[in-house]
């Protein structure tokens, strides 16, 4: 039946696809897009910024690189569908959001053009300082858009400059704010935990037990600013009026799992250790997506003003037929995206005739 | 400068060159598929060591063209935020398809590619490299669907609470044949590009005597597909021009410096403007030759600009409707010119294959023609981007009206520069890498990385 419809029928108001299930359904999707991106891109971007500090010679950053080396580029391709998903779904959101953050935006394509460049060509010229730059470069590249994102999840949260038209009337440093500084700050350091996990996970011999000490040392920081991210939410978003005081299951356990990762981290349990936080991950964005709903921006010029699922969204028709064309999608990329994880799961040693360049 | 310019200024700047390095991926794909699938039939090594020739330099290209990419999904939005909101319910659904249908694809399968030789099974890696191509490709396909609808809006009404155009009919914005023409050309434009880029660097190795056996093959190989895409671009192109006709008359006679209308209309071979580009002063025309080119005869008439310009005026109000001139009348030309060259040398390269082709003389100017199919590209983008100005979406918004309008020219100022430099930067570390390896030959190509091994880093810090 709504194969049928794809081809040149008026939206029928009776159809049991109600727009406002719709606009909930791609609000959720665009979550789960954001989700996996941080997941899976965080440990990229925290093994990008460990690069420099950890591998203290070039067959030992080699085999840094290619911890994620296969991967990366997937993983970040769910950063663009997002952005897509966002366009095709809510465009009020995706026109405010992107010319809103103009400055923070060029800053972070930035960082995703030097660091994506640096990993392919970091290694086709064996000239020491051509290496050492790129290598820079990818440090450089991972943490800009960590400081960014966290910064604009955190501004987005607390509310931002938003006019009756829709514009964001603020300028870049609006944005730096301390609650968006904190967010920023907080994602840098749980995407470098984050990282040195799964380098542990993932390297052999001296390599990890170097990852494993930088997850010893990184844990403080990134708890510290955790507690610090979840006691200043009260103060400067609506959480206490909009959920309550006790903000409910997901943000309670996403602090308690970052906490408890020490634990796994000291008793070598690489695996676990990996797992928590990427569940502190996913739990924050669950948590930052259920305080958002139903906004997608919040004005803090005059809360009426805000964004949200119902007035930034598409129509009917055109949510339906991405809808079909999620549900057939979706799966098959998360099919192929997880056998290419399997397919390289084993460990990487620092030996050069082992490593791909 | 004013928004507006700088705008556009960045978004040209960005699109022209993010297309410099998509067309010899789109094309290239292929031919290190194919090359490596005959590896994997014959098992001759000689079919090994060109697909990992080939294939560096395919992904050196690639990578640029990756990252660029971004930026071009991020631009709507940034700089066309009212764009954005007036497209939106059409415009980003083939952005999202292409992401999640070409995007995961490529990206994917270029990792288990470059990373997977030896580790996986061998029937495994090779569709991997079937994967990335089809994946590249599929995702030209969608972003030309996306820009076909801004040439020619198809399957909206408009809606009349916001004035804004709404999806009704997908199955018409997927099938929009502008889209698919589109697509066929720049397909077609890929693969020539390849093909010369191939003809160019295989000619500098057997002008030298090196590996011969392999870039003979590789020069056969280019040879033939560089001329069937070459002609199959013509046709491409020929098709277009006849839908321009109808769809975007303006843009026909523009690139044609077609004042008034004729019948039938002559063709012209130079035209000498005034400075404003947009009035003639002299011309050299040959008869008949525009009547072929929009309705393929020679008899039908061709509108002028003054009076589509007039029934613009009256359709949509006051205002210029005519493109500048001297850009969409002279890159049309240099796209011409550059592909009749290509499937002229293309067909003689061809011939040429009868004697042992290592002993030409010519051989070293052949590494010359790799620049051809780049000059088409670049002005075929140009021509048909500029061509639809000053509308944004043909018939329904103006450029001037879909640009955001929160940005200063500050704001403009640093991104413009700083994509400028950067750019900068990546163009002459690109062609840099691209030299050298093309240069060193498939005994490099082997390695990590040319020349010696690399010495310990890092021990100072």
């Amino acid at each position: 039946m709504l194969l049928l419809r794809l081809s040149g029928h008026e939206t029928d108001p009776e159809d049991n696809m109600s727009h406002e299930f719709l606009q909930t359904l791609w609000f959720i999707l665009i979550a789960v897009l954001w989700i996996g991106f941080f997941f899976l891109e965080g440990f990229d971007f925290g093994v990008g910024m460990l690069l420099p500090f950890l591998g203290k010679n070039d067959v030992e950053r080699r085999a840094i690189i290619n911890s994620i080396g296969s991967v990366w580029d997937g993983n970040e391709v769910w950063l663009l569908t997002a952005g897509g998903a966002t366009f095709a779904a809510f465009p009020q959101w995706y026109a405010t959001m992107f010319s809103g953050f103009y400055l923070a935006l060029f800053l972070l394509l930035v960082g995703l053009i030097i660091r994506g460049i640096s990993f392919e060509y970091r290694s086709k010229d064996p000239n020491p300082k051509w290496r050492h730059t790129f290598d820079w470069m990818i440090a450089v590249g991972s943490f800009l858009p960590s400081l960014l994102l966290g910064t604009a999840f955190a501004n987005l949260v607390r509310g931002v400059p938003i006019n009756q038209n829709m514009t964001y009337t603020g300028n870049l440093f609006t944005l730096l704010n301390p609650y968006g500084l904190i967010g920023g700050l907080t994602m840098v350091s749980v995407f470098l935990l984050h990282g040195s996990n799964f380098l542990t996970l993932k390297l052999d011999g001296d390599l990890r037990e170097r990852a494993r000490s930088a997850s010893k040392k990184i844990y403080w920081v990134a708890a510290a600013a955790v507690v610090l991210l979840a006691i200043t939410t009260y103060i400067f978003t609506d959480i206490s009026t909009k959920i309550g005081i006790n903000p409910g299951v997901m943000p309670i356990a996403s602090v308690v799992v970052l906490l408890i990762t020490i634990y796994f981290i000291n008793q070598k349990m690489e695996g676990w250790a990996f797992v928590s936080t990427g569940l502190h991950i996913v739990l924050t964005q669950i948590a930052f997506f259920t305080l958002m709903f139903p906004r997608v921006m919040i004005s803090s010029t005059n809360p009426d003003w805000s964004l949200t699922i119902y007035n930034a969204s598409s129509s009917q028709y055109t949510l339906s037929v991405m809808s079909i064309i999620a549900l057939i999608f979706v799966p098959i990329v998360l099919i192929y995206q997880g056998w290419s994880y399997y397919m390289f799961r084993k460990r990487i040693t620092a030996d050069k005739k082992s490593l791909v360049y | 400068m004013d928004p507006v310019t700088l705008s556009r200024l960045q978004f040209g700047l960005t699109t022209v060159y993010h297309f410099f390095f998509v067309p010899f991926t789109l094309g290239m794909g292929w031919f290190v598929a194919i090359m490596q699938t005959r590896y994997y039939q014959t098992k001759d090594e000689t079919f090994h060591k060109m697909a990992k020739f080939w294939g560096k330099l395919f992904l050196i290209n690639f990578a640029i063209g990756v990252v660029t990419g971004i930026v071009q999904e991020f631009q709507f939005g940034m700089n066309w935020s009212e764009y954005s909101r007036f497209v939106g319910d059409i415009f980003g659904a083939p952005l999202a398809i292409e992401a999640l249908l070409a995007f995961f694809m490529e990206s994917t399968f270029l990792g288990i590619w470059v990373f997977g030789e030896g580790k996986i099974p061998e029937k495994v890696h090779l569709a991997s490299i079937w994967l990335v191509a089809i994946g590249s490709n599929l995702s030209a396909l969608w972003i030309l669907l996306a820009n076909g609808w801004m040439q020619h809006p198809v399957g909206y009404v408009i809606d009349p609470a916001t004035g804004r155009p709404m999806l009704n009919d997908f199955f018409a914005l997927i099938t929009n044949p502008k889209g698919w023409i589109f697509f066929w050309h720049t397909i077609a434009a890929g693969l020539a590009t390849a093909s010369f880029m191939i003809l160019g660097v295989s000619a500098y190795h057997l002008a030298r005597k090196s590996n011969i056996d392999l870039f003979k093959r590789s020069f056969q190989i280019a040879a033939i597909v560089g001329l069937i895409a070459s002609v199959l671009v013509f046709l491409g192109g020929h098709t277009q021009g006849q839908y321009i006709y109808q769809t975007q008359p303006m843009k026909m006679a523009s690139i044609e410096a077609l004042w008034d209308t004729e019948t039938p209309a002559s063709f012209s071979i130079l035209t000498i403007g005034d400075l404003s580009g947009k009035r003639e002063v002299w011309s050299l025309r040959l008869p008949d030759l525009t009547s072929f080119l929009a309705c393929n005869n020679f008899t039908c008439t061709v509108r002028g600009v003054n009076d589509i310009q007039t029934e613009y005026i009256q359709k949509y109000g006051p205002g210029d409707y005519i493109p500048l001139m001297v850009v969409t009348y002279w890159t049309f030309r240099l796209m011409m010119t550059a592909g009749f060259l290509m499937i002229l040398l293309a067909g003689l390269f061809l011939i040429a294959q009868r004697q042992p082709i290592e002993n030409a003389k010519w051989l070293k100017w052949v590494p010359w023609v790799i620049a051809l199919p780049y000059v088409a590209n670049m002005c075929g983008w140009l021509l048909t981007e500029m061509g639809r100005q000053p509308w944004i979406v043909q018939g329904l918004l103006k450029v001037q009206d879909a640009v955001s309008p929160n940005l200063t020219t500050l704001d403009l100022l640093i991104s413009l520069i700083g994509f400028a430099l950067l750019y900068g930067v990546l163009a002459v570390a690109d062609v840099y890498l691209m030299k050298k390896y093309a240069i060193a030959g498939p005994d490099a190509a082997m390695q990590e990385s040319v020349d010696v091994t690399p010495a310990l880093i890092g021990t100072r810090d």
